[in-house]
């Protein structure tokens, strides 16, 4: 056994409101640049529809991910390390810029600068990468917003798998819900898998996965394995780009921007311990309905005084033990069992978790005809079909699925009871097999959702910076460094003579001043 | 003795020729590591990369090493095998097919960047430059083919592969094997060294990053340690 610590992110689906404030403001501090305007290291969708870039949840035509060979060992989907050299001239599997949208930004200076006329100015769209003029724009990081566009097109949504979905395209039995989506900084990454250069690496000390952009040669292959098509080529730069968790906000204890500005309170940050060698093996499940559970018997608890004591023999600072003891997204995922890996089927272990929304009852409640078990409606009458979720959650298995919904709806119930009557109902947490001390805590986690509740972020430790105390220089000399830049440095614009290597072909235009066509 | 001009270019041009490519090379990898890359367009527009990319590649690397090979053998290491004769042949017809898909897969890549509005955007002096440098070195290159032809002995082939071995070896008076050389081999040759002049200063340099070490890595999976101290306490 060999344990390791992973900054972890719960994402509570039932209190999404669909605002876009943590795609807008990382946009702002990640993705501001040339190259990267098309990319999105958060972005939210409606579900369903097939998202961004299109039908990246649809294996069959990207092969991202794992799959397990006929004697059953774990191997990228795209194939083997040769399969992948062979492939480095063009990608089959690589998305085209389209599959997200053309990047474009509107003439702003226009409505300031036009002579006199008789019509009013207006802002024409431009493209980004060629400068010329767009009618409109075709796809986006959130196309399919509040249901947007045809049954037909969203309908191709895989989660629809095993799903009468024809009814879900008529208008009283429609249903939607939100998606925040991230990189999943996963335990068994398959873009670090793809990466011919060894760029992309996981950091041993609080698994966020990075790209080495003085490494990457930009082979591409890391775009197309990723299942979740959460790294981005800057098509700028000719290197790949993705989420970086923002690491220097959590070294210093702080939450990831998506997280600090989420104003629904849906984002938990905390720390799970997880064994290191039996990675391979939780991935390797045969069946991938138990992925969900072998991801779960990865993490180990904290409480636990062996796991403690191996976890400080491995190298596991106190703080972050503690931090792990106070985890939320530990009690979430693994103590209540309310929160699931998106499509863990794609077998690289992912580490955003999330909530499962409740929805409106179905038709049957307008009829009286509610079918309550017990003291509350039966999860099978909600609007969001059981399926739909687990698809999305559990490779397809539903009881995980509605045991969390039920503990949701349950823990509404019960605290209800205890504001309305002055005392919850017992027999509520016996069926959820929930003591009450639980059930509040789990109340306030959710409910209330303080910030020093859904952050337990222990800081990045002295320990990671080396043995002597001149180390902790190695850890400050880092500081303040620039982030993505185009390799050189904090200086983006310092005039040069002559650039022997290469230039930028193309200024920012995410001012609103397109590139001269 | 020969003409200063042939002097120069096939005595003294080989190695500026090298010097630079070695020299700015190391300089471009140590000093601005992040522009080393293989530069891929293919985000932009997939269409005619299949196709294009893989042709040329395929192609462009089968002469690479054809040329390598051929050229700096020396020829009692084979001559018990193959005679000068039929690795003439030989040469001649594996290069004009490898050629041949190269000159394909070239035509494709050089249409795409011409033609296509986010390509054409996107493309530097040089991303063309080196395209375009890489066409007239194809085709000089097919056409010492028929030149060849007529020469079918292999004597030609022998001259020319003593001239690169004098030259890598710093061997004197290697320019005097040039001198009564067909112009077309003599113009193939210079435009060759000029590319290797280039080299560095072009998306060429990512062919010296073909990772092979990739089929080294253990496993799949590259974890990076923070330097941890011993437990505490």
């Amino acid at each position: 056994m060999t344990i390791r610590a992973q900054i972890a992110m719960v994402l509570n689906l039932d209190k999404c409101i669909g605002c876009h404030t943590c795609s807008v403001t990382c946009k702002n501090v990640w993705t501001s640049r040339s190259g990267v305007e098309y990319a999105w290291f958060n972005n939210v969708e409606t579900k369903p529809g097939v998202g961004y870039p299109q039908h990246w949840e649809d294996q069959d035509k990207w092969n991202g991910g794992w799959t397990l060979n006929g004697s059953g060992k774990l191997v990228p989907r795209a194939g083997g390390k040769i399969s992948s050299l062979l492939k480095i001239f063009a990608n089959p599997d690589l998305p085209e810029i389209d599959d997200y949208y053309e990047p474009f930004t509107f003439e702003y200076g226009h409505l300031a600068n036009a002579p006199e006329s008789q019509a009013v100015p207006t802002a024409r769209m431009h493209s980004a990468i060629t400068g010329k003029k767009q009618e409109k724009p075709v796809w986006g990081p959130n196309w399919e917003e509040l249901l947007g566009g045809e049954f037909d097109k969203r309908g191709k949504d895989s989660n629809f798998e095993a799903v009468e979905k024809a009814i879900y395209g008529e208008f009283e039995n429609t249903f939607m819900m939100y998606l925040p989506r991230l990189c999943e900084h996963c335990l068994n990454p398959s873009c670090v898998a793809a990466c011919p250069s060894g760029a992309i690496y996981k950091r041993e000390e609080d698994g966020i996965v990075l790209i080495d952009q003085d490494k990457c040669r930009g082979w591409r292959m890391c775009v197309s394995g990723c299942p979740y098509k959460k790294i981005y080529f800057n098509w700028q730069s000719g290197k790949s780009e993705k989420c970086t968790l923002c690491y220097p906000r959590l070294e210093a204890g702080e939450p990831t921007i998506c997280s600090e500005t989420c104003v629904g309170r849906i984002r938990y940050l905390g720390v799970l311990l997880y064994d290191a060698e039996q990675i391979e093996a939780a991935a390797s499940a045969r069946d991938e309905k138990d992925l969900y559970r072998s991801q779960c018997d990865l993490f180990l608890d904290p409480h636990d005084p062996q796991v403690v004591a191996r976890a400080r023999a491995d190298g596991v600072p106190d703080s972050w033990i503690a931090g792990a003891q106070n985890s939320p997204v530990y009690k979430m995922a693994i103590d209540w069992k309310i929160a699931f890996p998106l499509h863990p089927e794609y077998r690289t272990l992912p580490m955003v978790w999330y909530v499962p929304p409740l929805s409106p009852i179905q038709a049957a409640a307008e009829s009286g005809m509610l079918g309550e078990v017990g003291m509350f409606p039966d999860v099978s009458d909600l609007k969001i079909p059981l399926r739909y979720l687990a698809n999305l959650l559990t490779a397809g298995d539903e009881a995980p699925v509605k045991s969390a919904l039920e503990r949701l709806m349950g823990m509404r119930a019960y605290m209800r009871g205890k504001t309305v009557d002055g005392a919850g109902d017992p027999e509520i947490l016996k069926k959820l097999g929930m003591t009450e001390v639980e059930l509040d805590h789990m109340y306030h986690l959710l409910a209330i959702a303080n910030y020093e509740d859904r952050f337990v972020i222990p800081t990045n430790h002295r320990e990671y910076a080396g043995d002597t105390p001149f180390d902790q220089e190695i850890a400050f000399a880092t500081r303040s460094e620039c982030g993505f830049s185009f390799g050189d440095g904090c200086h983006p614009s310092s005039p040069k003579l002559i650039n022997l290597f290469g230039t930028q072909t193309h200024p920012n235009t995410l001012s609103g001043k397109p590139k001269d066509s | 003795m020969n003409d200063p001009l042939t002097a120069f270019f096939f005595g003294i041009y080989p190695y500026i020729a090298i010097c630079v490519m070695v020299v700015g090379s190391i300089l471009r990898y140590d000093r601005d590591p992040y522009s080393w890359k293989a530069d891929s367009s293919q985000l932009l527009r997939r269409r005619g990369l299949r196709w294009g990319s893989n042709l040329f590649h395929v192609g462009v690397l089968f002469i690479l090493f054809g040329h390598f090979f051929g050229l700096l053998t020396p020829h009692a290491l084979y001559e018990h095998v193959i005679s000068a004769e039929n690795k003439q042949s030989l040469a001649m017809i594996s290069g004009g097919i490898a050629g041949g898909l190269a000159l394909i897969g070239l035509l494709i890549l050089i249409w795409r960047r011409l033609a296509d509005e986010r390509i054409k955007a996107t493309t530097r002096f040089m991303d063309m430059a080196i395209l375009l440098l890489l066409f007239a070195q194809l085709m000089l290159g097919m056409l010492t083919i028929p030149q060849s032809a007529r020469h079918p002995d292999g004597a030609t082939m022998m001259t020319l592969a003593l001239w690169a071995q004098h030259i890598v070896t710093f061997r004197p008076g290697a320019a005097d094997y040039l001198t009564g050389v067909a112009p077309v081999f003599k113009a193939h040759i210079v435009l060759g060294l000029t590319i290797f002049l280039i080299f560095p200063f072009t998306r060429l340099v990512h062919m010296l990053s073909v990772p092979f070490k990739y089929l080294l890595r253990p496993g799949y999976q590259v974890v990076r340690r923070g330097r941890r101290a011993s437990p505490l306490g």
